[in-house]
């Protein structure tokens, strides 16, 4: 117990050098934290405003269906299967029709997904129920970024054309009901939605969907001949992976802030190496092991580390906490993020993510303090003694 | 190894290398020491006092020969027996003090006692009446920075002491510090000896420390010139 005793006396005897290094190692602590935490908030919105908005619980693909693939949807259609048709009879699922087609806004041309909703389900947050309207309208919902970029709004008629299961073409007008404030762009950006049945009429595929939608919290996965369940995993994937690379970005910040407390360490160590040879050789004079200067040495480095850990939670708990409840408004740019976040961001600080923090600033410490350590094992006690270094 | 001395050098030699050339420190040093001595080792600048003084405190180990300190051959000792011999029995009074400047004067006196895992209410009396000893009781909370060149010294003798050492090894400890101080920080030694019966060997050139000495080894060129008894000249200053 000495050791860690001395260490401690020795840290907090070095005053102003020691808070120095401290508090930048506690700022390395805290923006770490901060960012991840970020990056964890914007990857739980992302899934949970995509969850809520359309990915439901999962969903079964007709076995052409792919997103991806716009050649491949012509053929991505299919009649709903029993097992399924049971699911949205019981309100457990509901079924999304996927057919390309052409919009043409104030005379532009403009390439789109219609995609037909039944406009009382209520297994995704999707507002189809103002797809609810008389037989002499023909409904439609976009999206507010897809209002912008066509410069549509509510109450506009505009020419949709579609070609139906035969491989005609067919155009109807259609008028914007309603355009959705949503985050999740998947569900905004070239797409509009119609009612369900009007699109199985007009495209003459009666009974069919491209996709099922499986409501939150369903137990049970039927395997369905012909059609290929996505778990969420499936689904969030992309999420998950654009947020990883954004969040990459991120690292770059905060292993500069890390180098840079480092190197503070290390030089600390450094001149404490040979500014302390007196020291040293006392230590030893007085019955310290050469091992046991080290250890003191290296422990001494590496309570940097300890101590910008009680600071950064001095400090940083209030913030953290408070930016976690008050949350970060974003700019309006932030949609080129590329997925859903919402207006505001809030972050989540995970155990896992401070514990792991904490182990790596700590651990890192602990190396770049032995390092220049290393050199006392060189010494020679009269030469320390001496103030000279071998 | 049975031995009466408290220490034996038979035959040491130590040369230090510079370059190609060897420089020789120690040339066929053989001496006794006994217990309770108060004895000085005298000579030039580079005769080799602080270089015995290092083996004996098996702070360094000779090229030949063999130095038997408390029945131990510091020639054979490993970095950890020699760390133990030095804990245990040996305290050390340096020219320039070496007191370990971010610890308080108690702090700085307790030091040897936290190595030997005294408890804390026994590291506090012993260091206490360490300092009582060197009549720096009142300075305990000070830091050496705060303290004189005499008043450090004392200190530094307070963290010798406080372990009741079987051996002080003191090196020019007199060099930094003027004439009164001086010989309060000799009478305070000679009392250690005197009460506690410690062996202490100073490495000298300086007068004032001579007198006190009841023992005067002279090195010359590494070699031993003359070794003699003699009567202790007290002179000057109070007790501290």
């Amino acid at each position: 117990m000495i050791i860690p005793k001395l260490a401690l006396r020795n840290l907090l005897g070095a005053g102003l050098r020691t808070w120095l290094n401290v508090v930048v190692l506690s700022f390395s602590f805290v923006v770490i934290i901060w960012t991840q935490g970020l990056y964890k908030g914007m990857n739980d919105q992302a899934e949970r405003a995509s969850v809520d908005a359309i990915l439901g619980g999962g969903q079964y693909w007709q076995e052409k269906y792919d997103p991806l693939d716009v050649l491949s949807l012509e053929d991505a259609h299919a009649v709903v299967p029993e097992g399924l048709q049971a699911m949205i009879e019981t309100g457990q699922a509901t079924s999304i029709l996927v057919v390309q087609g052409t919009l043409y806004p104030k005379g532009r041309i403009r390439p789109v997904l219609i995609k037909g909703i039944d406009p009382d389900q209520k297994v995704i947050s999707l507002p189809a129920q103002f797809l609810k309207t008389g037989e002499d309208l023909f409904p439609a919902l976009i999206g507010s970024r897809m209002a912008k970029n066509t410069g549509l709004q509510v109450g506009d008629t505009v020419t949709l054309r579609w070609r139906d299961a035969n491989g005609t073409f067919d155009a109807r007008d259609v008028e914007i009901v309603q355009v959705m404030k949503t985050v999740v762009q998947t569900i905004d950006q070239g797409q509009i939605w119609i009612p369900l049945d009007r699109l199985r009429d007009l495209a003459g595929m009666e009974g069919e969907a491209s996709l099922v939608v499986v409501a939150p919290g369903t137990v049970g996965r039927p395997a369905v001949p012909g059609w290929v369940f996505r778990d969420l995993d499936f689904l969030l994937s992309d999420i998950k992976q654009l947020v990883k690379m954004k969040s990459a970005g991120a690292t770059i910040l905060y292993v500069v802030l890390i180098l840079l407390a480092m190197l503070a360490i290390f030089d600390t160590q450094v001149l404490s190496i040979f500014r302390r040879k007196k020291e040293m050789g006392t230590l030893m004079a007085l019955g310290f092991t050469r091992s046991r200067v080290i250890k003191l040495f290296t422990l001494e480095g590496a309570l940097h580390g300890v101590l910008a850990a009680v600071v950064a939670a001095l400090y940083g708990i209030p913030f953290l906490t408070w930016f976690a409840r008050t949350g970060w408004t974003l700019p309006e740019g932030m949609d080129s993020y590329g997925f859903a976040i919402g207006e505001k961001l809030f972050p989540v600080y995970s155990v896992a993510l401070v514990i792991a923090t904490t182990l790596l600033v700590l651990v890192i410490t602990t190396i770049v303090s032995f390092l220049p350590t290393r050199r006392i094992a060189k010494l020679k006690p009269t030469d320390a003694l001496r103030g000279r270094m071998s | 190894m049975e031995n009466s001395y408290l220490i034996e050098t038979r035959d040491l030699v130590k040369t230090y290398s510079l370059g190609e050339h060897a420089i020789k420190a120690l040339d066929k040093v053989n001496l006794q020491f006994e217990k309770a001595e108060f004895t000085g080792l005298v000579g030039p600048s580079g005769s080799g006092k602080t270089t015995l003084l290092n083996i004996i405190g098996s702070l360094d180990s000779p090229t030949s020969g063999s130095a038997v300190v408390m029945g131990r051959k510091v020639e054979e000792l490993s970095h950890k027996q020699a760390a133990a011999l030095r804990n245990r029995h040996i305290g050390f009074i340096f020219q320039t003090f070496n007191l370990l400047p971010v610890y308080s004067v108690f702090e700085n006196v307790e030091f040897p006692l936290l190595l030997l895992d005294y408890a804390a209410e026994e590291r506090r009396r012993m260091t206490m009446a360490a300092l009582d000893w060197v009549g720096l009781a009142d300075r305990a909370k000070s830091k050496p920075a705060q303290l004189s060149g005499g008043q450090s010294q004392r200190v530094a003798i307070a963290r010798a002491v406080v372990k009741k050492p079987a051996l002080i090894l003191a090196d020019e400890p007199t060099a930094n510090l003027d004439a009164e101080n001086s010989h309060h920080i000799l009478q305070t030694m000679e009392r250690l000896n005197r009460d506690l019966e410690t062996t202490f060997i100073f490495a000298t050139h300086d007068h004032k420390v001579i007198d006190y000495l009841r023992r005067k080894i002279t090195l010359f060129d590494g070699a031993v010139a003359k070794d003699e008894r003699m009567e202790p000249q007290r002179r000057g200053g109070a007790r501290p």
